[in-house]
């Protein structure tokens, strides 16, 4: 990997960012409803309202507002909650690692159970146990996460008692525990995006000349899967969970809503209900970087991984 | 939601042996009762889907009540039926735009356009960097609830990926020989691109289109769950499947049969995309 790509790689993320900050900057100006009048309720003389749109630098124009946000960013500081009168980037970073703790683990569910059955249906490809795989996901494609989430919550959390009912946990086992059901149905959702794509690309190397080769020189098959085979399904692995890992943030935050666990998509919903501008921008942004870290780092990887990604 | 695009190179056009599978049929039968139902849901219900009945109170599924009452005595197979129409209509309008629009706009950025495809695919990249739903839901909150934002939000958002993939097949078709001819023969751009090019190219969006229509029914439904999208007493699937949330353990009947309803049309959708896919690419 030579270090021109990787500094031109890390370069294209600035004007991304800029651009991301305009962005919400804009999207959460335009929101109708002026979030002081709302949180002071009718009650409220015109003073008062005036006074904390003061306070909180609501009355000066968009462009001065803009670049005070811009500072202000750039000093780690998101602003503080309107409602819970919190600095945002505490809330964020409270409630972050419970949505990360939630995506790696769906995503080690996902990936446990897609890998294994996408190489099982490209090996038995036009089988019967192919379309059975193959069916079954097409089916888990077709289901929504809030609805899965919540026949999973039913069935084994509230009928069989097998797991908790939402919820965070205080320790590290209890979060594994309460955080089963949930990662699960994520799991589900985001193996049945991989199976696809995976079962085309085993396919793929299953019928390369270099794996005929590595056969016809009389490996064994095992060798041939682990060596060959399997190396290849983890390759596109990793760039299929980068690039999904908008659909598993999104995700997140409908599962988190279902299982009234307190994470980052939680909050963003409750922030949303309740007008809490400063929260909804800082989530946004938090969001965006997120997603564009992971594309870097995909992308970095992958042409780590095969040197021939790097000339896109 | 999800990030799988259906990426197909198409040959231009030669003879092709076209196969028709069944789960395209299937898929196109499913289709038909879902289009009826939406049309004509009085034909299929008996009962009005938003009157209350209070001496109906959640009952169990029973002859009268095929699929239960909720909580207001409200037929639950009445209001799955006449939701069809709410969810189809989600399926169009949340694609609509973003095909014709995106499609369009590939097309136009890869035939002719240095800076204008360096301005959009700049305007990409930042989209793309959004995870999805979180940029739709906040346009959503921006404009406030309901059905008509939440069209606008998706479309200001979901033509990427048209764009994407038509843009991509015009770069290639551009310099195929019928291409190169047409030009030759001193045709206009416009025409070139319309008539010669575009056809040729347009398949990945086509089969693109059938995979986001069963996303744009799912994110519907997420949106109205979540309180964003189609307001209650509205029959919605999603929304029904969140009136119903409460009563889980107790009415399982209020909640499942519209998130079945919900399954069944993404699983059609995908039928006809799947089938779509295989029928319209080339056989060598």
């Amino acid at each position: 990997m030579n270090t021109a790509y990787v500094v031109r790689r890390l370069l294209q993320i600035i004007p991304l960012f800029l651009a991301v900050m305009v962005l919400i900057f804009t999207l959460v100006h335009l929101i109708p409803g002026d979030p002081v009048s709302t949180l002071l309720g009718d009650r409220a003389t015109d003073e008062i309202v005036d006074r904390a749109n003061r306070e909180l630098g609501l009355d000066k124009p968009l462009i001065v507002q803009f670049g005070l946000f811009v500072v202000q960013l750039l000093h780690g500081n998101l602003g503080e909650s309107i409602n819970l009168k919190v600095p945002v980037l505490r809330l964020i970073g409270e409630r972050l690692p419970v949505t990360l703790f939630l995506t790696v683990y769906a995503a080690f569910i996902g990936i446990l159970l897609a890998v294994p059955l996408a190489v099982l249906a490209a090996v038995k490809r036009n089988t019967w146990v192919d379309a059975l795989i193959r069916g079954f996901f097409q089916f888990g494609l077709s289901l929504p996460v809030f609805y899965l989430g919540l026949q999973l919550l039913t069935l084994l959390g509230a009928r069989l008692g097998l797991f908790p009912i939402g919820g965070y946990g205080d320790t590290i086992p209890e979060h594994f525990s309460h955080l089963f059901l949930p990662a699960l149905t994520l799991g589900l959702n985001l193996a049945a995006v991989l199976l696809r794509t995976l079962r085309s690309s085993v396919i793929e190397v299953l019928t390369a000349e270099y794996v005929e080769f590595a056969r016809a020189k009389g490996l064994r098959t095992r060798v041939v899967m682990t060596r060959h085979v399997l190396r290849n399904a983890l390759i596109s692995t990793v760039t299929l969970l980068g690039l999904n890992i908008g659909a598993l943030i999104g995700g997140a935050v409908i599962t988190e809503t279902v299982f009234a666990i307190p994470g980052v998509g939680r909050l963003m919903v409750d922030a949303i209900f309740s007008r809490d501008y400063p929260v909804v921008q800082g989530l946004t942004l938090v969001f965006a970087v997120l997603v564009a870290l992971v594309f870097l780092v995909t992308d970095l990887l992958h042409a780590r991984l095969d040197p021939r990604a790097e000339v896109a | 939601m999800t990030a799988t695009l259906p990426v197909q190179t198409v040959t231009a056009p030669a003879a092709r042996r076209r196969t028709i599978k069944p789960t395209l049929v299937i898929g196109l039968l499913l289709l038909l009762l879902l289009v009826l139902a939406a049309l004509f849901p009085r034909l299929f219900t008996p009962f009005s889907p938003t009157d209350f009945d209070y001496t109906a109170i959640l009952k169990g599924p029973t002859a009268k009540h095929p699929f239960g009452t909720d909580n207001f005595g409200r037929d639950v197979l009445s209001r799955v039926i006449h939701g069809t129409r709410i969810d189809l209509q989600i399926a169009v309008l949340t694609t609509a735009f973003p095909f014709v629009f995106g499609t369009l706009l590939g097309a136009v950025t890869a035939f002719r356009g240095r800076w204008a495809d360096a301005v959009v695919g700049r305007i990409a990249d930042l989209v793309v960097v959004f995870p999805f739903l979180v940029l739709v839901i906040a346009i959503v909150a921006v404009l406030g609830p309901g059905l008509t934002n939440m069209y606008i939000a998706v479309s200001a958002v979901g033509w990427v990926s048209y764009w994407r993939l038509t843009r991509g097949e015009v770069l290639a078709q551009k310099r195929a020989e019928y291409a190169q001819a047409a030009q030759v023969l001193g045709y206009s751009p416009a025409r070139v691109l319309l008539r010669h090019i575009l056809p040729n190219a347009v398949t990945p969006a086509i089969v693109y289109l059938m995979t986001d229509m069963s996303l744009g029914i799912l994110l519907g439904a997420s949106l109205g769950y979540l309180g964003l999208g189609a307001q209650p007493p509205a029959p919605e699937w999603g929304v029904m499947v969140a009136d119903g949330k409460n009563f889980m353990v107790t009415a399982w009947w209020i909640s499942t049969f519209p998130g079945l309803a919900l399954t069944l049309a993404g699983v059609t959708f995908s039928l006809i995309g799947d089938g779509l896919a295989d029928a319209l690419r080339p056989r060598a």
